[in-house]
C-alpha cells in the first residue's frame, strides 16, 4: 500500500521568505542594481549568459542577484526562463573574422600582422589583492592610441599556407545543423552538437578535462594559436523582408587551439586544431572548450581512446551542470520510501547473514 | 524565402542590393539605437503621422550560430533575446523592427522609423535627424574602444646580449 503524505506547506512558505530577508541582507547596506552588476561584475554576468546558453546581460544581472551569486542556480535560472519564450528563427553565423576587437593573441606567432593587443586582461598582474579597490577611489581614464584601422588575419589563415594545418571544420553535405534545445541528444554525435554541448558546459568541469589533456590523459600538445574577445554583429533572416536583418552585437571569447598530429595512412602529418566560442568575455572557458573539443576528435582522426577527455559519451553526458546539480541535489528531496524499503532489505540480510554464521559455528561445535 | 527554411535555419546566402542595401543599412542602426535615443527622436519629430501597432512589440529567441573553426559549418552557439514589432503608418506604410535585448517601447519607435523612411519625402529627415546621430555615437564608441585597444598593443623590442 502506498500511503501519500503531504505537509510542510507553512514551512516552505517560510523558507522563501526567510531567504528573500538573507538575499537582501543588512538593510543599512544599500541593495545592488542590476546596472551595478552588469558593468562591475560583468565576468560573472558573461559566465551566466555562456552556461545559461541566453545572450541577455540584464537577465543575467538579474540572475546573479536573485541566485545571492551562486553561479550554477543563476544559470539554471536563465534556463527556465528562455522556455517561456518562442523562438523566432536561427540567426546566420556571426562571422569572428570581422570581430571588433578587444583583445586578440597568439602564443604561436610574435609578429603577426595586427599585433598583439592585450586588451583588458588579467595576465600579468601580480595577483595582490588591492585595498584601494576597497574605496571607492577614482580610476585613471584608459590610455588611447589613435592610429588607422589594420586588417587582424586569422591566424589559421597564416597558416594555412602549405596545408601545414587542417581547414576550418566542415560537416558531410545536406546535414542538417544539430539543435540539443529542439532533439535530444543520441551518441555518437556530429562536431557541431558536440560544440553546442560544450558552449554551455560548465566552465569548472571542462576545465578540469582540459588540464587533464595536458596532464598526459589524451596528450594532444595543444598551443594558443589565436584567442580573440570582441564584438560580432547578428543577423536573422525573416519572411517579411529579402535581406538579412542586423539585430545587434553581442561579445564573444573565440579560441583557436592549434595541436600536433602525427598523421595517418590516410593523412600526412600537419597541425590540427580545436576550437572554442563563448558568450561573453570567457578566456578560461573558451580555451577549455578547444582543448575538449580536440579531445573529442580523437574517434574521426583514429586516435586511441584512452582518457576520459576523448570519451565523447562521458565529456558531453556530464558538461550541463544544470542537469547535474539536478541529479546530485534531488538527493536531498524527501526519499522516505525509498529509504524505508531499504532500511527493510538491510536489515532482512542482516537477519540472514546471522542465521548463517550461527550455523557455521553451530557446525563447528 | 519560405518560412520552413527559416525554421530549419538553413541560410541561402542573398545578395542585398540598391534600396534594399539602403533599409538594411537604416534598420541595423535603428536597432542598434538606445530607447533615451529612439524616444528623444520621436518627440523631437515633427508631424508625427498616426501609427497603428500591427504586431508586437514580442520578445522572443533567436538561436545565434557561429561556425566550426570560425570559418566552417555552422553550429548552435547559445540563444539570444530579441525583440520585433511592426507597425502601419496612416500614409498605408508597413514599418519592421528586430533587435537584441527586451525593449519592446525602442523597438516599437524603430519600427516607426522605419516606416517613415520609406516615404521618399521623408527619408531624408530620417536619415539626418536619426539615422546620423545614432551612426555617430556608434562610430564614437567603436573608435574610442579601438583606440584603447590599441594602447595595449605589445611593442617587441630585441634585447642584445654580451658585447664582443
Amino acid at each position: 500500500m502506498y500511503v501519500a503524505v503531504k505537509g510542510g506547506e507553512a514551512a516552505i512558505r517560510n523558507a522563501h521568505k526567510l531567504l528573500a530577508d538573507r538575499r537582501r541582507g543588512d538593510r543599512s547596506v544599500p541593495a545592488i542594481g542590476l546596472d551595478q552588476i552588469v558593468e562591475q561584475l560583468a565576468l560573472a554576468v558573461d559566465r551566466v549568459m555562456a552556461e545559461g546558453s541566453l545572450y541577455d546581460t540584464e537577465l543575467a544581472a538579474l540572475a546573479v542577484k536573485q541566485a545571492r551569486g551562486d553561479m550554477i542556480e543563476a544559470i539554471f535560472l536563465v534556463r527556465a526562463y528562455r522556455t517561456t519564450l518562442p523562438r523566432f528563427g536561427y540567426t546566420k553565423p556571426v562571422e569572428t573574422s570581422q570581430m571588433a576587437i578587444e583583445r586578440r593573441i597568439s602564443a604561436t606567432f610574435k609578429d603577426l600582422p595586427g599585433g598583439q593587443l592585450l586588451g583588458p586582461t588579467f595576465d600579468y598582474t601580480h595577483r595582490l589583492l588591492d585595498p584601494e579597490l576597497a574605496e571607492d577611489a577614482p580610476v585613471d581614464v584608459p590610455d588611447q592610441r589613435v592610429e588607422a584601422p589594420e586588417h587582424m588575419p586569422r591566424v589559421m589563415d597564416i597558416l594555412d599556407q602549405d596545408g601545414m594545418i587542417e581547414a576550418d571544420g566542415i560537416m558531410p553535405e545536406g546535414v542538417q545543423t544539430g539543435d540539443l534545445t529542439r532533439e535530444p541528444l543520441t551518441f555518437p554525435l556530429e562536431r557541431d552538437l558536440r560544440l553546442q554541448a560544450l558552449a554551455r558546459g560548465d566552465e569548472g568541469f571542462l576545465l578540469g578535462l582540459a588540464y587533464s589533456t595536458q596532464r598526459g590523459y589524451a596528450r594532444s600538445h595543444p598551443f594558443a594559436g589565436e584567442i580573440r574577445i570582441g564584438e560580432v554583429e547578428v543577423e536573422l533572416e525573416v519572411a517579411e523582408l529579402d535581406f538579412p536583418l542586423t539585430l545587434g552585437r553581442i561579445r564573444l571569447t573565440e579560441c583557436q587551439m592549434v595541436n600536433q598530429f602525427k598523421g595517418s595512412s590516410k593523412q600526412s602529418p600537419q597541425f590540427t586544431r580545436g576550437y572554442g566560442l563563448v558568450f561573453g568575455q570567457s578566456e578560461r572557458k573558451s580555451m577549455s572548450m578547444a582543448l575538449c573539443d580536440r579531445a573529442l576528435r580523437a574517434r574521426e582522426l583514429g586516435e586511441d581512446i584512452t582518457a576520459a577527455a576523448q570519451d565523447e559519451e562521458f565529456v558531453i553526458s556530464h558538461s550541463d551542470n544544470v542537469q547535474s546539480t539536478g541529479f546530485v541535489e534531488h538527493l536531498k528531496l524527501p526519499h522516505y520510501v525509498d529509504f524505508q524499503a531499504e532500511l527493510d532489505l538491510v536489515r532482512r540480510m542482516r537477519a540472514e547473514h546471522e542465521s548463517q554464521n550461527n550455523q557455521i559455528s553451530e557446525a563447528a561445535e | 524565402m519560405s518560412n520552413a527554411n527559416l525554421e530549419m535555419g538553413s541560410h541561402t546566402e542573398t545578395m542585398v542590393e540598391g534600396a534594399d542595401c539602403a533599409r538594411k543599412a537604416a534598420m541595423a542602426l535603428l536597432a542598434q539605437a538606445s530607447l533615451q535615443e529612439m524616444q528623444q527622436f520621436w518627440e523631437n519629430w515633427e508631424n508625427k503621422p498616426s501609427v497603428e501597432t500591427l504586431r508586437g512589440p514580442e520578445t522572443g529567441l533567436v538561436m545565434v550560430r557561429g561556425r566550426i573553426g570560425g570559418g566552417g559549418a555552422a553550429f548552435n552557439l547559445g540563444e539570444a533575446t530579441v525583440t520585433r514589432a511592426t507597425v502601419r503608418l496612416g500614409n498605408g506604410a508597413v514599418g519592421h523592427a528586430y533587435a537584441l535585448g527586451r525593449s519592446s517601447k525602442k523597438v516599437r519607435l524603430a519600427a516607426v522609423f522605419d516606416a517613415i523612411w520609406q516615404g521618399q519625402d521623408c527619408r531624408q529627415s530620417v536619415e539626418d535627424k536619426v539615422l546620423a546621430p545614432i551612426a555617430r555615437r556608434l562610430n564614437k564608441d567603436l573608435e574610442g574602444k579601438r583606440a584603447e585597444t590599441a594602447a595595449t598593443k605589445v611593442d617587441f623590442f630585441t634585447m642584445v646580449r654580451g658585447d664582443d
